[in-house]
């Protein structure tokens, strides 16, 4: 916890966004997280995507559930809409505000208790549902707000900070989004931006719900030798299967020298994520091919870490429901509520 | 890049941009920090342990700490230092028993020092306590040099002077007032002093060679010839309308005594535009805050003398463009005549040497200076050194009390029959500033506050009389705001790269992005892989060993650091530590480094 307040004064040599806005607009208030904590390195991560994606702070919405993590979306974007729900019930928040209004950019953060124990249900729809959010799933193994028992995403053999070793199997987020469905499964690490970022970018762009598990340090409780979560430990043993690259639209021409090499998927809005398998004819859009690589890794106490899977075609919420494009606050009233005549009108059409 | 060696006292000297940009290296925001906790007479003695005068300079000096100061790169104005030292000086207690002791038993060796000026009374300040017996010739009935002659008792209370000389003359200095030094050669042949110090300044203000000068003699005057004859006052009136020639500080010093001893229409010429002038930009707003008028682009041409009385002064107005090697020529565009009663000639000030004689070993060059050591201060005779303006022409007092200073270890050396050319080193000590989980011993939240503006004594009052002081000082809200500013430099971002578990704490908590972790590159190419581009080459970069995890380094821009401390408060490992850099500064007789078996095992 920090307790001096963050100076003021900015860089006069950083330039300002498209919007006009520098890095310092798109902060929340500063972190009462543990000095060190790999949260606090996603939410750095979180405001530079959105400061280099020129994303308006009023445009997005962010939603969370209980815990350390969840505890994160205060320290970014600060002029951003919000909502912290109950304990793993962000899913249902993020899928009903998404359905009233599909216009916002939705990102939820949650940790692996709030997503793999009490929220497991939710997460579960959320990707069924294809719920178009970036959902970060900050993941470090212990839950940290109740002094670091081992949490459901705990590897066999693990050790707590107290030395007993974990005997539960641990479940994946990756590889249970790649069997539910999931149009965007990703996996990065806290300690390394130059992964992370492109892929925040790629999932706050992608049409559908993004998944991206992010190796997450616990300093205080699962930073110690003998923990499989930790930053050196996650440093050895990571496996990076894709290089990816983001590129929004505006700036492709730029990019051009990276093409040779790398393989490209446009996105729906026309930018283009590009890839370049480091792992051997590694495939991120094929499903089953990427969850094989990923169990076979995993058997040997590896990660996969990258764009694990991408399908930027996919069918979204608002598309299996073929609902209006505009968000309901913003209709009219007679459309949105078009009176008991209509009502009368439709019911008349069943009986 | 090589990491960087911390332990080289010149690389965190160099962080603390007011210290390493004094000539006297003063302790900066150390003594400013002893303001802020009320401690006058402590921040006072620090000053004076390396400037000497701390009264005198929180009023007079040319400041050159605060253009280098790292709130204008920050946000564009200095913080006052040079104010604050003045609320040191104005609100201390009484000193005497904490000042240098001087030994009843001498050593024996007798050191002349030729003026009263700056540097001269510095090397009597720093050999007194040694033991030496100094002897001080003047050729005034008072000590101070130009310090009292040349700047006007407006802006510097003679009572504050005659106190910090006395400080000094007061160790027991053989002072001879009224005792010019005709002869270097009979002081030398009378053999009885072990050195001669030569600290009698550039006394001689240039003249102005145009027609008319010699028939307008008796209204026309030379700067600072003028402002002493003000001084003692041989001088008490002047005509209505003025005209000072020169836009340096000695000008501003003309036009404002003239202003308070009859002069009503007072006029300073420039022969350029305003970003050329010389005086420094506070002297100048002070200038034409009491009305004087600043004109720009005129050189003069000739006094315009009727029936042998001066009426005026032509000058051409002229127009500067540079030529193709970017010097600048002026091309006559018009000419015109001014008005006046009276003309001061502020255009510059020479040495004069007419009473060392050409044949005693000491070497003159070109311009009629001695040749004289940039480091030691000796001339080319041993035992006779110069500092102050005496050696290489006008600079200001800050520079004088470093050569005084200088030159004292030079003829302690010398006196001990050590080779004067082996300097004293640097010394410097690091201590963490850690007090607990969050909290520091110094105040590191950033202040947003803007410079605090200097209250002057209304102008009404302030013509009444010569003697009254213009600038009133801080009142203790400024003095408050004020040493708020100052962000610390002097305590240093260590890091130790063993502890680091790269994290990226540090980096993402930065306020102004000076840290990134990154693979070892050439320092070009470092420089603009940086989270922020460091583009200020004159600020370092502060370079990590290798680090455990995936031998990247840790690369900090030095440039806009403000010592915050976020870094390390977020440090999980303390890998990041807030250190005080102290710089230890060798004086006469006073090296920072002893070698000796013990000393020797701790450094290595």
């Amino acid at each position: 916890m920090t307790q001096t307040a963050k100076p003021s004064v900015q860089h006069p040599g950083l330039k300002p966004n498209k919007l006009g806005l520098t890095r310092r607009d798109y902060e929340g208030s500063q972190s009462t997280l543990c000095a060190g904590c790999g949260h606090d390195s996603i939410t750095a991560a979180i405001i530079q995507a959105f400061f280099e994606l020129d994303m308006p702070p009023h445009r997005v919405a962010k939603l969370s559930g209980i815990g350390c993590s969840s505890k994160t979306p205060t320290y970014f974007l600060s002029d951003a809409h919000g909502f912290n729900s109950l304990h793993g019930r962000m899913p249902s928040i993020a899928t009903g505000a998404n359905a009233a209004n599909g216009t916002l950019s939705y990102i939820g953060i949650s940790g692996d208790g709030d997503s793999l124990s009490i929220g497991f249900g939710q997460f579960s729809h959320a990707i069924r549902r294809n719920v178009n959010m970036l959902y970060m799933l900050e993941n470090n193994g212990v839950y940290g707000l109740t002094k670091g028992q081992f949490s459901a995403s705990a590897d066999v053999g693990s050790k707590a900070k107290r030395g007993e070793a974990n005997q539960m199997r641990p479940i994946d987020p990756a590889s249970t989004a790649l069997a539910l469905g999931a149009s965007f499964v990703a996996r990065s690490f806290s300690g390394d931006k130059k992964q992370l970022l492109p892929l925040i970018k790629a999932g706050l762009t992608h049409r559908g719900f993004a998944l991206v598990d992010v190796i997450s340090p616990c300093v205080t409780f699962n930073d110690h030798e003998g923990s499989t979560k930790s930053y050196a430990h996650t440093r050895d043993h990571g496996h990076k299967v894709v290089e990816t690259d983001f590129v929004p639209l505006l700036h492709e021409i730029q990019a051009e020298q990276n093409r040779e090499s790398a393989t490209a998927v446009t996105m729906h809005d026309g930018s283009v994520v590009r890839f370049k398998s480091v792992a051997e004819d590694y495939d991120p859009t094929d499903r089953d091919a990427a969850y094989a690589h990923l169990k076979k890794l995993q058997s040997c106490g590896e990660v996969a870490t990258g764009l694990l899977f991408i399908d930027p075609t996919s069918m979204d919420l608002h598309e299996f429901e073929n609902t209006v494009d505009e968000s309901l606050v913003g209709l009219p009233f007679d459309q949105l509520c078009p009176g008991s005549a209509v009502l009368d009108d439709l019911q008349s059409r069943w009986r | 890049m090589q990491p960087t060696d911390a332990s080289n006292p010149n690389y965190y000297h160099k962080v603390v941009d007011c210290q390493w940009g004094c000539p006297a290296h003063t302790p900066v925001p150390e003594y400013i920090r002893l303001i802020g906790q009320g401690r006058f007479t402590e921040s006072y003695m620090l000053n004076r342990e390396s400037n000497v005068f701390p009264g005198i300079l929180g009023r007079t000096c040319d400041r050159p700490c605060e253009p280098v100061c790292r709130r204008v790169r920050v946000e564009d104005e200095p913080v006052a230092i040079c104010r604050l030292k003045r609320v040191a000086s104005d609100l201390r207690g009484d000193v005497t028993d904490l000042l240098p002791t001087v030994p009843e038993q001498k050593n024996g060796k007798r050191i002349a020092l030729i003026g009263a000026g700056p540097a001269s009374l510095t090397v009597a300040n720093d050999l007194m306590p040694l033991g030496y017996g100094c002897v001080l010739f003047e050729k005034m009935d008072r000590p101070g040099g130009l310090m009292r002659t040349n700047i006007p008792s407006f802006r510097l209370p003679g009572s504050v002077l005659d106190d910090e000389i006395g400080m000094i003359v007061d160790m027991g200095v053989e002072v001879h007032y009224n005792h010019p030094i005709d002869s270097l050669k009979e002081l030398l042949d009378e053999a009885e002093f072990d050195a001669v110090f030569i600290g009698t300044g550039a006394p001689r203000g240039k003249e102005l060679s145009i027609p008319g000068r010699e028939e307008g003699g008796s209204n026309i005057h030379i700067g600072i010839d003028w402002l002493e004859s003000v001084h003692f006052e041989h001088i008490d009136s002047i005509g209505e309308q003025v005209l000072i020639i020169g836009v340096g500080n000695t000008a501003m010093d003309c036009c404002r005594t003239a202003k308070r001893i009859g002069g009503k229409n007072v006029r300073v010429v420039a022969r350029k535009g305003r970003t050329h002038f010389k005086a420094s930009p506070w002297e100048l707003d002070d200038a034409e805050e009491e009305l004087v008028e600043i004109v720009e682009n005129h050189s003069p041409s000739r006094f315009v003398l009727e029936n042998g009385q001066l009426v005026g002064v032509e000058f051409d107005i002229v127009e500067w463009a540079p030529d193709e090697n970017g010097r600048l020529l002026s091309t006559k565009l018009d000419s015109t005549v001014i008005p006046c009663d009276d003309v001061i000639l502020a255009i510059g000030q020479d040495n004069a040497f007419p009473w060392i004689e050409r044949d005693i070993g000491i070497e003159f060059n070109e311009w009629e200076m001695p040749t004289v050591d940039r480091t030691t201060f000796q001339t080319t005779r041993e035992g006779v050194f110069v500092g102050g303006d005496a050696a290489w022409g006008p600079e200001n007092i800050i520079w004088a009390v470093e050569h005084g200073h200088q030159a004292a270890i030079s003829i302690h050396a010398l006196c001990e029959g050590d080779p004067i050319e082996e300097r004293p080193s640097y010394g410097m000590n690091l201590v963490s500033q850690k007090m607990g989980l969050h909290s520091w011993s110094y105040g590191s939240a950033y202040d947003e506050s803007g410079r605090s503006k200097m209250q002057h004594v209304e102008l009404v009052e302030r013509f009444k009389a010569l003697e009254v002081e213009v600038e009133l000082g801080f009142d203790a809200e400024q003095t408050a705001v004020e040493v708020a500013r100052c962000l610390n430099c002097d305590v240093q971002t260590d890091f130790t790269s063993g502890l680091c578990i790269e994290c990226d704490a540090c980096i993402d908590v930065c306020p102004v992005y000076c840290l990134t972790m990154t693979a070892n590159a050439e320092e070009e190419d470092l420089r603009l892989d940086l989270t922020a581009p460091a583009e200020n080459t004159d600020q370092d970069l502060y370079v990590s060993a290798n680090l455990p995890q995936t031998a990247r380094v840790m690369v900090k821009d030095e440039d806009l650091c403000v010592h915050c401390g976020l870094c390390a408060e977020r440090c999980p490992t303390a890998a990041w530590d807030m250190q005080k850099f102290e710089l230890l500064i060798p004086y006469a007789g006073k090296p920072t480094w002893i070698e000796t078996p013990e000393t020797a095992l701790t450094t290595s």
